[in-house]
């Protein structure tokens, strides 16, 4: 079966085509710096990367997206992407944490949650997941002492080296690949942030 | 209607709505709407961080809502629209992406086309064809404009604007100062059809002959009514609020319906459309009504349901931008929360 592997949790827009199975494998990738463009550059990448796999959408089986941490704005394109077009092709859309795409093996993965903050998790050595996706300032957390790997800009402060990877399809569908055979559960982005909005409780005089 | 005419579905989240509409040429066949109003309630105003979640939340759920109240399957959708500004970056930005998936998926047309532009379409699937040139007057809580519209498919012309806060925000704040909840449109107009509109003597902005004709200002009736408000707290006297709201929405509707007519004379238009979230005001829309009358103006307002933000008003232009043959949108579509209005389509 084809799957469409779809992330926007990170700067990098990640899009992937891949076989699932015993010899599964990536049959055509794109992971461009686009920054804020990711609803721009979303769907005209997903239809490059089709006709570089010479396939079409109906030839996709179901789809994956990494549903964060991540930037919130850009996070949603790639999840709303996601639910339209399995929704509109009657396509299974699994969510994956995106933090489980980057790297492999026992590992903490560091990526960038803005205002001077990180997102992580940590992998045991068979790469399952041991501990929930978090948030928080690097000089305050007491990470496992395993390799650090994601955003080498947080070394410094993490006061250790960090490996650089990103998201990347293969790790989309290494992450997704046990979730197949189930029917797909809710794409709830994972913000780990409530909105910032104050109840507004007391009225303001405008003239004193 | 013939089923030949083009079927389009339409998307709007610039702000709390999440409005899916389909419409088949001119005729209204669906308006599904999820709103977070509830959610922003009791900040007083729109949290855009919360619109956008409720926004990815209610589409696909939305979207078959809309389906399915017309009786229609993805299979028969001829064309996608879907507001690419202006609006709020994040809100708008849920419904782009969602559109252009929509489109890519059932491999038909998209269209990124301005809320301003939309909000005039609407009503033409109550009204039929827009008479051309006509002035539209766009006012709610995000916007105050007048415009020239000579083709609603490809020539928008902003005459003016509001050069602080929009119509509807000035009825927000308001109702904030007189303890009426939010959204403060429909509570004033309550309030004020118990109250006397010549009771206090509020200013009109941008009235003076040396004034921008077509701009709107009411930052400063905000203030005096608060002023006026405050004054009689701290005196330990009452408040009457019912007067307050009528002499406040006086004051909106007064300079409002005067300037739309004033374009149409200067214009020598003899059409107006009047849109937006505050055309729901009752007393707007007579005041509308008895002015245009005099003036032997055309007035056309869209029922109030179809006033406030929706998606059939961008599948409704959608729909007429098809029928003028204009070029769908690229596929790198973004969005542009400051589109200006002579872009109807991007
Ligand atoms: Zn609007």
């Amino acid at each position: 079966m084809l799957v469409l592997a779809l992330d926007t949790a990170t700067p990098t827009l990640v899009v992937g085509l891949a076989a699932t199975g015993p010899d599964g494998r990536v049959l055509a990738e794109a992971a461009l710096a686009s920054g804020t463009r990711h609803a721009e550059l979303l769907t005209p990448t997903v239809t490059a990367v089709l006709a570089e796999a010479g396939v079409t959408l109906t030839d996709v089986g179901a789809l994956v997206v990494g549903l964060g941490p991540g930037p919130y704005t850009g996070l949603r394109v790639g999840i709303v992407t996601a639910a339209a077009l399995g929704d509109a092709l009657g396509l299974p859309v699994h969510g994956v944490c995106s933090l489980d795409a980057v790297g492999s093996g026992a590992r903490v993965v560091v990526t960038d949650a803005r205002r001077k903050e990180v997102h992580w998790r940590a992998y045991d050595d068979a790469g399952a997941p041991t501990t929930e996706p978090g948030v928080g300032r690097p000089e305050d957390l007491e990470l496992p002492d395993l390799p650090l790997v994601g955003d080498v800009r947080f070394a410094e402060r993490l006061g250790r080296d960090v490996t650089p990877a990103e998201v990347s399809t293969a790790g989309l569908l290494r992450a997704v690949q046990p979730l197949l055979e189930a029917p797909p559960e809710p794409l709830v982005p994972l913000y780990l942030r409530r909105p910032d909005a104050v109840p507004n409780v007391v009225r303001k005089p405008v003239t004193r | 209607m013939a089923d030949t005419q083009p079927l389009v579905l339409g998307f709007e989240t610039s702000c709390d709505e999440t409005g899916i509409g389909l419409v088949r040429g001119q005729t209204l066949l669906s308006d599904a709407l999820a709103t977070s109003m509830a959610e922003h309630e009791r900040f007083g105003g729109v949290i855009p961080e919360i619109a956008s979640r409720a926004h990815l939340e209610a589409m696909v759920p939305t979207v078959h809502r809309a389906l399915a109240e017309a009786g229609v399957g993805f299979g028969d959708v001829d064309a996608v629209a879907v507001t690419s500004g202006p609006g709020l970056t994040g809100a708008l930005l849920v419904g782009v992406a969602a559109a252009k998936a929509y489109a890519l998926a059932l491999g038909v047309p998209l269209y990124g086309v301005n809320h301003l532009a939309a909000h005039v379409a609407v009503d033409e699937l109550e009204h039929g064809r827009l008479a051309e040139p006509s002035i539209a007057m766009l006012v709610s809580g995000g916007h105050s404009s007048l415009l020239l519209v000579p083709d609603l498919a490809q020539d928008v012309q902003p005459l003016g604007q509001t050069v602080d806060d929009a119509a509807g925000e000035a009825f927000d704040k308001v109702a904030r100062v007189l303890g009426l909840p939010f959204p403060g449109g429909p509570p004033i107009d309550r309030a004020a059809r118990e109250g006397d509109p010549r009771s206090i003597a509020f200013p009109r902005g941008l009235t003076g002959p040396r004034d921008a004709p077509y701009d709107f200002s009411f930052s400063g009736l905000k203030t005096a009514v608060a002023r006026w408000v405050e004054a009689r707290e701290r005196a330990g006297e009452p408040v009457p609020v019912a007067d307050v709201a009528a002499a406040f929405q006086e004051a909106v509707v007064d300079v409002l319906t005067a300037k739309a007519v004033r374009a149409c004379r200067e214009h020598g238009v003899d059409h107006l459309v009047v849109g937006g979230g505050v055309a729901a005001n009752s007393r707007l829309r007579a005041v509308a009504q008895e002015r245009c009358d005099a003036a032997g103006i055309v007035l056309r307002v869209p029922s109030p349901r179809l006033c406030t933000d929706n998606g059939a008003m961008v599948a409704a232009l959608g729909s007429r931008l098809v029928e003028a043959g204009v070029a769908p949108s690229a596929p790198d579509l973004g969005a542009d929360s400051s589109l200006p209005v002579t872009v109807v389509s991007q």
